[in-house]
């Protein structure tokens, strides 16, 4: 089958077997090799782009669903092409070492993007559970998340102190208390 | 000023988060085009004779090139770890015997990934099932054998010949005991294990996914019946290893034989889903600890014996309990301790090294014991350990075990810990919760420790080159797959040369360019390559200088480096002549190979506190914070010094409360995916509290001890003695790890039926 | 990790759908947000020749009030439930559940409507249906019908919809002020529940305690009959057939199903 997918801005087409899945088209047929493939279950995350600006698991998505649609990799993001890291989320896990290994990195960054975009008042417990759908093995997080703030224009040491500060139950993760329409709205 | 201890960014970066790293499976050398595909069918049960295997269906489907199965193999089946039982032999693939899930059984090579996999299903195996052995306990018994003619299951076994002295502990006032599980875990690097292979002649070149080029060389060379210069490894990046990445997989052997077989390169990436059977995992310990000691609180004896869990064929989970052993009595001063391992083979995935390789262990045993103590004598555990820490005035110290630790402050460390969470405060929130009998509970855990890195091989080779466009090459044997040598081993030469950052390019984990080296494992990696890399600087300045002293016409005792300009100068005489690095090297090579020895391991050390919040009408726990104090000496980077002690802790915390692999009775993996094995995501954790203490080892000019697994080995215990303690008034003394959920919810429905 | 080979289409319109699917018969399947399909065809436990994407109908994607009823279009993303303000006001319960389902991702693809076809116990929006008596409306080549959600599963992922009928529309009843809470308790926050309790007007529905989502009948009882929210949270797994894995036992997930309960009716009773 044919499929026409905008990469990055760039028309990309292939003529591919229904089954292939969009992270080994972005992958195999696109040559785009930073979005990578850690798991089987949709479980980690690494695979992670944008998909018509939302961030979507790639390794559960066959590349004829997103026929049409438009795909931002993190080679998509500012500064890429030079490589230099400029996007102000790239640069904020350049200043504050959010990466290690760098293999749950391309996902990671394009989640924090979609998080960013659609929360203009981010703090550190908005940030951990946003990105409950990428896992890192190296980093313990600690430093994702100060990157995370930073890039949406917090001050991470007041907002770590905060948290740690606060009373609210941390149990909160896929444990909600029946909150308000506005909370489960915000 | 000086570049050392300053938050230096890494030089990796850039790349990395631009176009993405370069892992196994993203290479692009063109030597790989057209490479065949292999996928690897694996067992599905335990433990079974092969009574056939029919590849005719697979060979025929679309793509498949060939199907090999052990029948067609001419290399024989390789003892993974010198000091096992050597009848424990893994054939590269399963021909009669299978003797866990995952184990290869036969190959598929095609021409596109997609067809490898549709083709693997076809091939049709015919097991005979044979009893199966999970248990390491009842491994031990020998009832079924994995290997009939080693004749036994147990693959090596340490201080085990005599009976124990059943008068260990006569005269202590009191001694508890208590068996214990260290849990099998999964390393998970996020990078699955992969390789590519091709052949130029007779020479092959293999990149892998490993932690140690030089090393995997050598065993691979072995395997093949090669010479060691017949084999080429390089290391692209690696995406995370933790241990389960040192050594050579037998499957990276089969990836160059069967490159050599088809004469055409060869890719193998695995699944998660082999990865979670097929990569070696670890821990996986059956401790009994026995504690005595006075009322007061001082300790006297202590005894660990361990059971080792090796799984299927040996490995380097066979080494495991020799740290455990040499690291038992931990930061304590104990009169007599008493410890012996034995190490059985079980139908499960092998066991290897994961982040702390037995120290871990070794930890977890000693402060639980501590725990148990304490309660024993009705004592705060954390004024227990500070009475029976090693004083600092002791130091070198040698343990009963006959190890030396080089320095520490362990009181110091507890101290620190304590303050930093406001210890008093919290016990008496705690107390305040329990007089009102809140449902959320709060528990403190205090952990000390103190573990050994670079215990391995203690030197490393290095070499530095400045080119004549002022640009270096440092070459260096320890392979980084998430630490940021690129960046700490640059700022190590630097620091000599003058020369920035930008300028200096770090190479590693490449056999032809580097042909000895350790590898990165171990926490080795600063104390052994970083010092030979300042070692090799610090000799690249001499040369330099002798070189300037003719052009200069100066004594070499009056020269300098001129770190603003990279240059040689001589001392006190502003305005003098002055011969750049570069130039010097536009006029002969310049360039220093040096060997380090260390000679000795050092030994990091610190205290952690953990502070959770338990639900005890659900058993949730909810980590509050974690204080962690590591002293591992003076620290080069601390950004990226702060970062492995983060990832550590996490991974501490992970085996306290999630992790575990599990295994039914039919030896049928149950943790199996990313879906049910229970690594955490950010929203399970909090921040980290991270305090400084700066001991420096006299072992290395430096000071500089290793600082990657000690975040894992001091937050595990802080973490479950945490809830333990949270649950103390009820009458918990002990919960096995990993304390998920329901394993807390029983602990405390069986108190609450006991005390009605 | 690769699904087997298939054919694939995306019809324009839900007819041609529905067509298309009555020619293929049983060895097609319906592909909406796939991330209950995709996954299960990786691991090849499923394996259909023929994928009908309805994933990108515009036509099953909508919220809006009807009379009494919020009609909901199959196609409705997660996320959409999540930021629906319609919902918000009408049936909050439906948000509050819908955020924790999987990750954002997660959310980002998959559908109410592949939610309630695909009928995972484990899964949290059939709970929450239940507990809204809501109901769902099916089309295939013989028309529409309109089955109560209390009648609509038959057991573990099999209800009564037809291999040809496609599930269209959710229709919930208006709610307003009414009380509700959802307590759902997992090991890490984009796990499934281990269990979880939606409460909405007394109505209680349970996830993962038995073949299907559940109704805490006796408990919902208790309630009537005037007794406390302990007395009848106590009764929450009278009927329940709770399963056993490596995060929960029957007996744990007895006593935790009890402890949700209540928890979710105080929240519920403000
Ligand atoms: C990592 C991960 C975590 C998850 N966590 C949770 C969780 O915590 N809670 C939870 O509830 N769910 C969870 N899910 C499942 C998720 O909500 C799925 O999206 C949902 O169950 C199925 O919706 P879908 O649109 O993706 O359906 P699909 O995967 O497209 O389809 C699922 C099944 O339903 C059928 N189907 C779909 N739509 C229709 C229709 N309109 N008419 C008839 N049949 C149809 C399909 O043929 C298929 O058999 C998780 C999924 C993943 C991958
Ligand atoms: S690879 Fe997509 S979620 Fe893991
Ligand atoms: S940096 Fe290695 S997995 Fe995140």
């Amino acid at each position: 089958m044919k499929v026409q997918i905008s990469v990055n801005g760039e028309d990309t087409s292939a003529d591919v077997e229904p089954r292939l899945l969009l992270a080994h088209y972005l992958r195999e047929q696109v040559g785009l090799k930073a979005t990578n493939i850690g798991c089987d279950t949709t479980s980690c995350g690494a695979c992670t782009v944008l998909l018509d600006g939302e961030a979507v698991k790639s390794c559960t998505l066959l590349a004829v669903q997103a026929e049409g649609q438009s795909v931002t990799t993190m080679e998509g993001l500012e500064g890429a092409s030079d490589g230099t890291p400029t996007h102000p989320v790239t640069a904020a896990f350049h200043a504050e070492h959010g990466l290690q290994c760098g293999f749950c990195t391309p996902g990671m960054v394009m989640s924090a993007v979609s998080l960013i975009s659609h929360d203009d008042d981010l703090d550190e417990r908005k940030v951990r559970e946003g990105l409950e759908g990428n896992l890192c093995r190296c980093t313990g997080y600690h430093n994702i998340v100060r990157a995370v703030l930073v890039a949406a224009g917090k001050d991470p040491d007041a907002e770590q102190k905060a948290e740690a500060e606060s009373d609210a139950l941390r149990t909160a993760p896929g444990f909600s208390r029946g909150e308000s329409a506005e909370e489960a709205q915000a | 000023m000086s570049i050392l201890g300053t938050r230096v960014v890494r030089t990796e970066d850039p790349v990395f988060l631009t176009r993405g790293a370069t892992y196994t499976d993203d290479l692009t050398d063109e030597r790989l085009t057209g490479a065949l595909h292999l996928t690897l069918v694996r067992s599905p049960v335990a433990h079974a004779t092969i009574a056939s295997i029919d590849t005719s269906e697979a060979l025929a489907a679309p793509g498949v090139v060939a199907v090999v199965t052990g029948a067609d193999l001419d290399i024989d089946p390789a003892l993974l770890f010198p000091g096992a039982n050597k009848a424990m032999t893994r054939p590269f693939l399963a021909s009669e015997r299978v003797r866990f899930v995952g184990e290869p059984v036969a190959a598929v090579l095609s021409e596109e990934l997609y067809q490898g996999e549709d083709a693997a299903d076809l091939v049709d195996v015919d097991y005979d099932p044979l009893p199966v052995v999970i248990d390491p306990l009842a491994s031990a018994n020998d009832e079924t054998l994995l290997f009939p003619e080693a004749g036994t299951n147990t693959a090596a076994a340490y201080n085990h010949d005599e009976e124990p002295d059943a008068g260990f502990f006569d005269g202590c006032e009191v001694v508890v005991t208590r068996d214990l599980v260290n849990q099998r875990l999964a390393a998970a690097p996020l990078e699955t294990r992969a390789a590519s292979a091709f052949w130029e002649g007779d020479r092959v070149t293999l990149y892998i996914s490993n932690q140690n080029a030089q090393g995997g060389r050598d065993e691979i060379a072995g395997w093949l019946g090669l010479d060691k210069d017949k084999v080429h490894v390089i290391l692209p990046d690696v995406g995370g290893g933790f241990g389960a990445k040192i050594g050579s997989d037998p499957e990276f052997g089969l990836v160059a034989w069967l490159s050599r077989r088809q004469g055409r390169p060869v890719r193998w990436n695995e699944s998660r889903s082999e990865n979670m059977t097929g990569m070696v995992q670890g821990r996986a310990q059956r401790q009994t600890v026995t504690i005595g000691g006075t009322r007061e609180g001082k300790v006297t004896h202590y005894r660990l014996d361990v059971v080792q869990d090796a799984g299927a064929y040996p490995r380097l989970g066979t080494f495991l309990p020799m740290f455990t052993r040499m690291m038992a009595p931990g930061t304590y001063d104990i009169e007599n301790v008493d410890s012996r391992a034995r190490v059985v083979v079980t139908n499960t995935t092998s066991i290897a090294a994961y982040r702390g390789a037995g120290r871990p262990e070794a930890t977890a045993a000693i402060e639980r014991a501590m725990d148990l103590f304490a309660a024993e004598i009705g004592k705060d555990p954390a004024e227990v350990r500070k009475l029976n820490v090693v004083s600092p005035d002791k130091f070198p110290f040698t343990t009963k075990g006959g190890v030396e630790y080089d320095s520490g402050e362990y009181a110091k460390a507890i101290d620190l810990a304590l303050s930093e969470s406001g210890y008093a405060e919290l016990r008496a929130e705690q107390k305040a919760r329990r007089e009102r009998g809140d449902v959320r509970q709060m528990g403190i855990g205090v952990s000390s420790y103190v573990e050994i890195t670079g215990g391995g091989a203690f030197a490393e080779d290095a070499s530095v080159e400045v080119h004549a466009d002022g640009s270096v090459t440092v070459l260096t044997g320890t392979s980084p797959h998430g630490q940021g040598h690129a960046t700490a081993w640059a700022m190590l030469a630097s620091e000599h040369l003058g020369i920035g950052l930008d300028k200096i390019t770090v190479k590693h984990g490449d056999t032809d360019l580097i042909p000895s080296g350790g590898g990165t494992m171990g926490s080795r990696s600063l104390q052994t390559g970083g010092i030979a890399v300042h070692q090799a600087a610090g000799e690249l300045v001499d040369l330099a200088k002798q070189r300037a002293a003719d052009l200069l016409e100066a004594s070499v005792d009056d020269l300098e480096v001129d770190t603003d300009n990279a240059s040689i100068t001589v001392r006190g005489v502003p305005g003098s002549k002055s011969v750049t690095f570069a130039d010097l090297a536009a006029a002969e090579q310049l360039k220093v190979d040096t060997t380090w020895d260390g000679k000795k391991p050092t030994f990091p050390f610190g205290a952690h506190v953990c502070v959770v919040e338990v639900d005890t009408e659900s058993g949730k726990v909810t980590v509050e914070k974690i204080i962690a104090v590591d002293d591992a000496g003076p620290i080069l980077n601390p950004l990226l010094c702060e970062g492995q002690r983060h990832g550590g802790i996490a991974q501490g915390i992970a085996q306290a409360l999630l992790e575990e692999v599990v295994y039914d009775e039919e030896g049928q993996p149950l943790t199996g995916t990313f879906a049910d094995y229970g690594i955490p995501s950010a929203a399970e954790l909090p921040s980290f509290d991270l305090v400084e203490m700066t001991t420096p080892t006299p072992i290395n000019p430096m000071g500089y001890k290793g600082i990657g697994e000690a975040g894992t080995i001091g937050s595990t215990p802080a973490t479950q003695s945490a809830v333990i303690d949270a649950l103390s008034h009820l009458g918990i003394r002990h919960i096995d790890m990993p304390l998920t959920p329901l394993r807390v919810w029983e602990a405390i429905n069986a108190a609450s039926e006991a005390s009605s | 990790m690769i699904p087997l080979a298939f054919d694939y289409a995306r019809p324009d319109t839900l007819d041609d759908a529905i067509a298309l699917l009555a020619e293929k018969g049983e060895d097609a399947t319906v592909l909406a947000g796939g991330h209950s399909l995709i996954p299960v065809m990786k691991v090849r436990l499923g394996a259909p020749e023929f994928v009908i994407d309805i994933g990108r109908l515009a036509e099953l994607d909508y919220i809006r009030v009807e009379g009494d009823e919020v009609a909901i279009g199959a196609g409705t993303k997660h996320r959409d439930l999540v930021t629906s303000e319609v919902l918000g006001a009408e049936v909050p319960l439906v948000p509050a559940v819908a955020r924790t389902v999987g990750d954002p991702q997660v959310r980002a693809r998959g559908t109410l409507g592949g939610s309630l076809a695909h009928g995972d116990p484990a899964s949290d929006l059939p709970a929450a249906v239940l507990a809204l008596d809501g109901s769902i409306v099916l089309r295939g080549p013989r028309g529409s019908r309109t089955v109560g959600i209390a009648d609509f599963y038959t057991g573990v992922f099999s209800s009564v919809k037809e291999p040809d009928e496609l599930v269209v529309e959710i229709r919930l009843p208006r709610k307003g002020d009414a009380g509700w809470a959802y307590e759902k308790f997992t090991r890490r926050s984009n796990d499934w529940a281990i269990v979880a309790v939606a409460v909405c007007d007394g109505k209680v529905g349970l996830v993962n305690m038995g073949s299907t989502a559940l109704r805490a009948t006796a408990t919902e009882e208790a309630l009537t009959a005037g007794k406390s929210i302990a007395e009848a949270a106590a009764l929450a797994d009278e009927g329940t057939e709770p399963p056993a894995d490596t995060s929960g036992t029957p007996a744990y997930r007895r006593a935790l199903v009890k402890v949700l309960t209540r928890r979710a009716l105080e929240t519920a009773a403000g």
